[in-house]
């Protein structure tokens, strides 16, 4: 036993390159990679046939080339507006989401474990959710007393109705035989919740809080686009992708439209990351 | 302790013998159960199904009853009853003479498919019962259930979660789990059901040693007529739905067993027997095949 300790101390480095050489070894990420230089390589070509062929590719052909986006994109990143931008429209997702975390959570859970609650609550709040968080932005603007705040509003509901959904169905799927074994061996109401039906219920908690980011990015940027921009509240990267196009840069566009991309990418690796730390027995495979 | 004598006789059962045993026996922690005349069933009016009717049995203390009856018989609905999941409509079930009224810790349910949480580690899910609990102290908690990880040989494993195990590991795991709660009664409920058939075999022995050694009052359901012969002192059979007891069988195969009994005269004629009254009962259960049979199926099997 001491023996392999010792050995696996000895060959700490070697441990440490073999794993360097698995992420190169790695199949998926070198297709991932390629993959995105083949888009890159083929946008580049489409939209530059006109000047090097001759012909227009249609559709294609009207967007500016990626070499063209990278050149706005080496300018933009020294004008602070840009960095704010991002800032902005980080903060108001991630207030938003938090609220909609520490709201949803508790209603679908209170949903899913009392009948009362449910009988209740759960009419109300179905014909709440189909109304596009969109739809909410007049109503918003009217109801709080800053552009901010209503902002925050509509990107708090897009992703309240998401996550109540999935806790709910989360927690009433749990396998009623998990619920009868705990209580057979005199397990409380209270225990059965903390033991059972929120481990329980944490893979749809994470599920949900995924699919409620992306929306709260989709939400953030139409409703910065409506009333961002104003006196009150700075833009963030959806009223600089309103404003670009207003300005008729269509190569800034893109630069804002890759940057929401990849601040939800960055978002949802967080949540995942979370999800993997927090729910060790789905490690395992 | 009330001793009741039992003087129902099941209406319908052909065969069954009055059972004129007293089952209030608390000297080693075993306890004797009995059923007197309960009645189940399931649905509103328009689709009343009845599952359980008129059904008297009783479960002798410190021995093995086993259960067998045509499948969808209603024999999962009994399981619920007497664990305490679910109320007869009507009927008494008695445990030492007091009426169930709900779960208990004197009566655990190993279920067919493993419930084991897959959350907690094999180790934390042994423990889950006396730790809620807190009437053992945790220096005595450990002591028992690295006792139990020894008795059903997974202490290599004890750290691992359940998906981590094979099926048979989480039988044992799951075996481990009901006997920390040193329940009176143990029920089992089709426990080795989805095992291939090795590890079935290896299981069932197993089981066996276990419960030779403490004999605790257990009552193990299942469909399988030769797994029922070998393990039990008594074999109920049920009859096919709404169920009640066609006959009680006395397995008088001496103890220590072992497989070579089963193909023994004696063995042979106690499965002979048994496969009669069910063979009948299930050509019953094709005969009342009536237009609303689909339905009636997946209702049977939603409430099994």
């Amino acid at each position: 036993m001491t023996e392999a300790v010792q050995s696996a101390h000895d060959t700490s480095f070697v441990v440490k390159r073999t794993r360097l050489r698995k992420i190169l070894d790695n199949k998926t990420l070198w297709r991932g990679i390629a993959a995105i230089i083949l888009f890159i390589l083929f946008w580049e070509v489409c939209s530059q046939s006109k000047v090097w062929f001759g012909i227009q590719v249609p559709w294609i052909g009207k967007i500016p080339p990626p070499s063209e986006v990278v050149v706005n994109w080496a300018e933009i990143v020294q004008h602070p507006g840009y960095w704010e931008s991002w800032y902005l429209s980080f903060f108001r997702v991630f207030f938003g989401f938090m609220i909609a975390q520490v709201v949803g959570i508790p209603f679908g859970l209170a949903l899913a474990v009392n009948k009362y609650f449910r009988d209740i609550f759960f009419p109300p709040f179905e014909v709440l959710r189909p109304i596009p968080p969109l739809a909410w932005v007049p109503a918003s603007i009217i109801f709080w007393p800053t552009t901010e705040l209503s902002i925050a509003f509509v990107t708090f509901l897009g992703a309240f109705f998401t996550i109540v959904i999935n806790v709910l169905g989360g927690a009433r799927t749990i396998d009623i035989q998990y619920l009868r074994a705990a209580q057979s061996m005199g397990a409380t109401q209270w225990d059965l919740f903390r033991k059972i039906i929120l481990p329980g219920t944490l893979p749809s908690i994470f599920t949900g809080a995924a699919v409620g980011m992306g929306i709260t990015w989709e939400v953030v940027l139409a409703a910065e686009m409506i009333s961002g921009g104003g006196q009150q509240s700075g833009g963030g990267l959806g009223f600089f992708i309103w404003s670009s196009y207003m300005g008729g840069s269509m190569a800034q566009v893109i630069v804002g439209m890759i940057s929401i991309g990849i601040a939800g990418y960055v978002s949802s690796s967080l949540i995942r990351y979370v999800g993997f730390l927090s729910m060790p027995w789905r490690r395992l495979f | 302790m009330a001793r009741k004598q039992t003087s129902t006789k099941s209406k319908a059962s052909s065969g069954g013998k009055p059972n004129g045993t007293t089952v209030a026996d608390k000297t080693s922690g075993k306890s004797g159960l009995e059923l007197s005349n309960v009645c189940k069933g399931y649905g509103d009016e328009w689709a009343r199904e009845e599952v359980l009717i008129d059904l008297s049995l009783s479960i002798l203390p410190g021995e093995l009853t086993a259960v067998v009856g045509p499948s969808g018989c209603g024999k999962s609905a009994l399981v619920n009853l007497i664990a305490g999941f679910e109320l007869p409509d009507s009927g008494e079930i008695l445990i030492d003479g007091s009426p169930v009224t709900g779960p208990g810790k004197d009566r655990l349910v190993v279920f067919q498919e493993s419930a084991l949480v897959p959350w907690q580690t094999a180790y934390q899910n042994v423990v889950f019962g006396p730790k809620l609990r807190r009437d053992m102290s945790p220096a005595q908690i450990k002591e028992e259930a690295d006792k139990l990880f020894e008795t059903v040989g997974l202490v290599e494993f004890k750290d691992k979660y359940p998906l981590q195990l094979s099926g048979g590991m989480q039988r044992r795991a799951e075996l481990a789990r009901a006997m920390i709660n040193q329940p009176k009664l143990m029920i089992m409920d089709e426990p080795f059901r989805g095992l291939d058939a090795m590890s079935r075999e290896l299981m069932q022995e197993f089981f066996l040693r276990l419960f030779e050694k403490n004999r605790r009052t257990n009552l193990f359901v299942t469909s399988e007529i030769e797994e029922a012969i070998f393990l039990a002192d008594r074999l109920v059979v049920l009859s096919n739905k709404p169920a009640h007891v066609r006959k009680v069988i006395d397995i008088k195969l001496e103890r220590p067993r072992d497989f070579h009994m089963l193909s023994s005269t004696q063995a042979y004629e106690y499965k002979r027997e048994a496969m009669e009254i069910l063979h009948e009962e299930a050509l019953k259960g094709f005969k009342s095949t009536d237009s609303q049979s689909d339905f009636v199926e997946a209702f049977s099997t939603q409430n099994d």
